[in-house]
């Protein structure tokens, strides 16, 4: 119950786009039609439920103060090493991504060419960033931080469906000239943000 | 072309440089140029984070003096920070499950961030939703007791370093009390890092002088304040225990309310603070400097 | 040559910006935009990250294996703003205080990627620096703006000098809590870009 309880609350009261607004631009950038939207939040889902718990163990393994304790080493087990964080947090990132690439030209290079630039923006997408340094301030365990992973990824797939959806209709709506496109897409956003607003009064 | 040192350096014709860049997707030069960043990025960001850590700690230590002072109200400008303090306050170390003060041998420094996260020299923080999501708490605390007249044994407040989980991240603050006990005479964080401007408004000034002569506990001796979600109407009896929600930061403001709940209630200060009040204000004899 | 310099360094900031054109380094310029002071550090932090990297990038391209180029440029980026991180910690602390885990999201700030992957990896240094700079600065405009009228209509002041006295301060102006929540400032971006296409029209997008 504890782990349905994170995955919801990862998913949509904490939700990353909506929420904390993390990962905007290829969130903004990528939500002109549902196909497009749907493939990079598969890929999203799947970095994220990946990356996190990696972190995870890369954190707790080699970062944290004592966290060297077992390589049986005195010396190692009082390093401190947590100003490498941020590094090894995008490395394993970058690295997941760049192993994620090579996947979809391989085996589906539909996906891969659609996805165009913003596969390695993924690296960039500061969800990816964000949700690992969440784990981290968070304390999670290893199962907490795998629930965490896919529930954040979630929720930011659903987020950018939902966009695109809203934006596939607004091809039919008069937008002033200067209004259109990017600008009005800023708009919607802001006004998706504040409906999402309403579920931060959801205590689990 | 204008001068181009940098760049006609590179691409500047030398026979290796010019081998390694035709073999560049070879898995050999992959790996070479790997390792050979990963030492140059490390050098650097080693070097920074090392020749810096002296200044950074500098920097850490005056804040948190300074905040202790701010807490108990006695930081003003253009005073010296450390001059002050030692002046006016004085440091006991207390043992949080029996309220007791222990001493820790001469020369020995007692770093109470790293016994938080040390097993044996803490305590597991019961699972309450009211408690702050903290893992584990030291077992002795420091605690700052303020003397205004350097000859007197009688202090004036006491200021306990207490800590919560924000957002993003730890907070790590001072409650300062008034020699009551019950009133509360500032609080303050030093270091946090919430969203600027949302939770990171827990710096504010504005927001911070609420604090002071509101009550913690009301008269049963249950604890009483907390951090509204909105503001407080000013013209309500539960006023006094009441402080504004930072807009926009629910969480934030939960936290601080946790905190509350936690660091004054038995788990927390509650038994060092039953045990000063059963002492009296007076600590005669025992007050000796830290 | 000279004339390309300046193209170079001055496009991003109203033609080629990096927010309002290329949907770039956008979630950083929601948060630190409630106060200009948190917003200006935030700035040189960028300008500074986006002008090296690009710099540092452009100047190993030749040898940056296709494979591994996204771990490469990142690894330069973290680097970085890692140093940054260290030094705002040593010599502002206040500000890196305010700033706190914004700076480490400077290396998604997907701006400095960008430039990295889409301008350095295939010019020289100078131009790439220059470019750095330039969306940089591009970049600030846009934060600059939107911290402008958060702070002013959301806080009634201007760099914290009180303008607008608030009414809880037993002035006359009502804060506009709104600006505050970053919603807002996704208001403040569309209307930005509204106002920058209206004025150059060859950027308005087909419908």
């Amino acid at each position: 119950m504890e782990y349905v309880n994170l995955f919801i609350k990862s998913a949509f009261i904490e939700n990353l786009a909506l929420s904390f607004f993390l990962g905007m631009c290829t969130f903004l950038a990528v939500s002109k039609d549902v196909k497009t939207a749907w493939g990079l939040g598969w890929a999203v889902i799947i970095i994220q439920g990946i990356t996190i718990p990696v972190n995870n163990l890369i954190l707790n393994y080699l970062l944290k103060p004592g966290a060297l304790a077992w390589t049986g080493s005195e010396e190692l087990s009082h390093t401190d090493l947590m100003f490498l964080g941020l590094i090894s947090y995008i490395g394993v990132i970058a690295a997941m991504v760049q192993i994620l690439e090579m996947a979809l030209d391989r085996f589906v290079p539909a996906l891969y060419n659609a996805l165009g630039i913003f596969l390695p923006l993924i690296t960039v997408n500061c969800a990816i960033l964000g949700g690992s340094l969440f784990m981290v301030e968070r304390n999670y365990d290893f199962p907490q931080s795998v629930v965490f992973g896919f529930g954040s990824g979630f929720g930011w797939a659903v987020a950018i469906l939902a966009l695109a959806g809203i934006r596939e209709k607004m091809k039919y709506s008069d937008v002033p000239a200067g209004l259109r496109g990017l600008g009005i897409t800023f708009i919607t956003v802001g006004l998706m943000a504040m409906a999402f607003m309403a579920f931060s009064g959801i205590q689990l | 072309m204008p001068p181009d040192s940098q760049a006609t350096h590179s691409d500047h014709p030398e026979g290796l440089l010019q081998a390694i860049q035709k073999k560049r997707n070879t898995i050999a030069v992959t790996v070479v140029v790997a390792a050979v960043l990963c030492v140059v990025c490390s050098f650097f960001v080693s070097l920074a984070a090392v020749s810096l850590k002296e200044q950074q700690e500098l920097n850490k230590e005056l804040d948190r003096k300074a905040n202790i002072l701010r807490a108990a109200g006695l930081l003003r400008d253009g005073k010296n920070v450390s001059k002050l303090f030692d002046a006016y306050i004085k440091t006991k170390y207390v043992d949080l499950d029996t309220g007791e003060y222990v001493t820790f041998a001469e020369g020995t420094e007692y770093d109470q961030r790293a016994a938080a996260v040390d097993p044996n020299q803490s305590v597991v923080v019961p699972a309450n939703p009211d408690y702050p999501a903290l893992q584990r708490r030291e077992k002795v605390s420091a605690v700052y007791f303020v003397y205004p007249d350097p000859d007197s044994d009688e202090f004036e407040a006491v200021v306990l370093p207490v800590y919560t989980k924000g957002l993003w991240s730890t907070m790590y603050g001072f409650l300062a009390l008034e020699k009551d006990l019950r009133t509360v005479r500032g609080l303050g964080f030093y270091e946090h890092g919430e969203t600027p401007g949302l939770g990171g408004e827990v710096d504010n000034p504005k927001w911070k002088q609420q604090w002071s002569g509101k009550l913690a506990y009301d008269k049963d001796g249950e604890i009483a304040l907390q951090v509204l979600k909105g503001s407080v109407n000013p013209d309500s009896p539960n006023a006094v225990y009441q402080v504004d929600g930072l807009s926009g930061a629910t969480i934030t403001s939960r936290g601080v309310t946790n905190l509350l709940n936690y660091w004054l209630s038995d788990d927390g200060f509650g038994k060092f603070l039953e045990h000063l009040h059963l002492e009296g204000h007076k600590m005669a004899g025992t007050a000796n400097g830290g | 040559m000279a004339d390309k310099s300046k193209d170079i360094l001055l496009e991003p900031l109203l033609k080629k910006n990096p927010i309002a054109g290329l949907v770039l380094g956008i979630c950083s310029a929601l948060a630190v935009t409630t106060n200009l002071q948190t917003t200006l550090t935030m700035c040189v932090a960028v300008i500074f990250v986006t002008a090296c990297s690009n710099a540092s990038v452009s100047f190993i391209r030749n040898f940056i294996p296709t494979n591994i180029r996204i771990i490469v440029q990142m690894t330069i980026i973290a680097s970085l703003v890692i140093i940054v991180d260290q030094f705002l910690k040593a010599y502002a602390y206040d500000k890196s205080k305010e700033l706190s885990v914004f700076v480490g999201l400077i290396i998604t700030n997907c701006i400095v990627m960008g430039r990295a992957e889409g301008f350095a990896m295939s010019n020289r240094v100078w131009p790439s620096f220059l470019d750095g700079v330039g969306n940089g600065l591009g970049y600030s405009a846009v934060l600059l703006f939107v911290g402008f009228f958060r702070e002013l209509f959301g806080n009634g002041s201007l760099f914290g000098y009180t303008l607008l006295t608030k009414t809880t301060d037993g002035g006359w102006y009502t804060a506009n809590g709104l600006m505050l929540l970053p919603p807002s400032a996704f208001f403040l971006i569309g209307l930005f870009i509204w106002a920058v296409r209206s004025w150059d029209s060859s950027q308005v997008e087909e419908s």
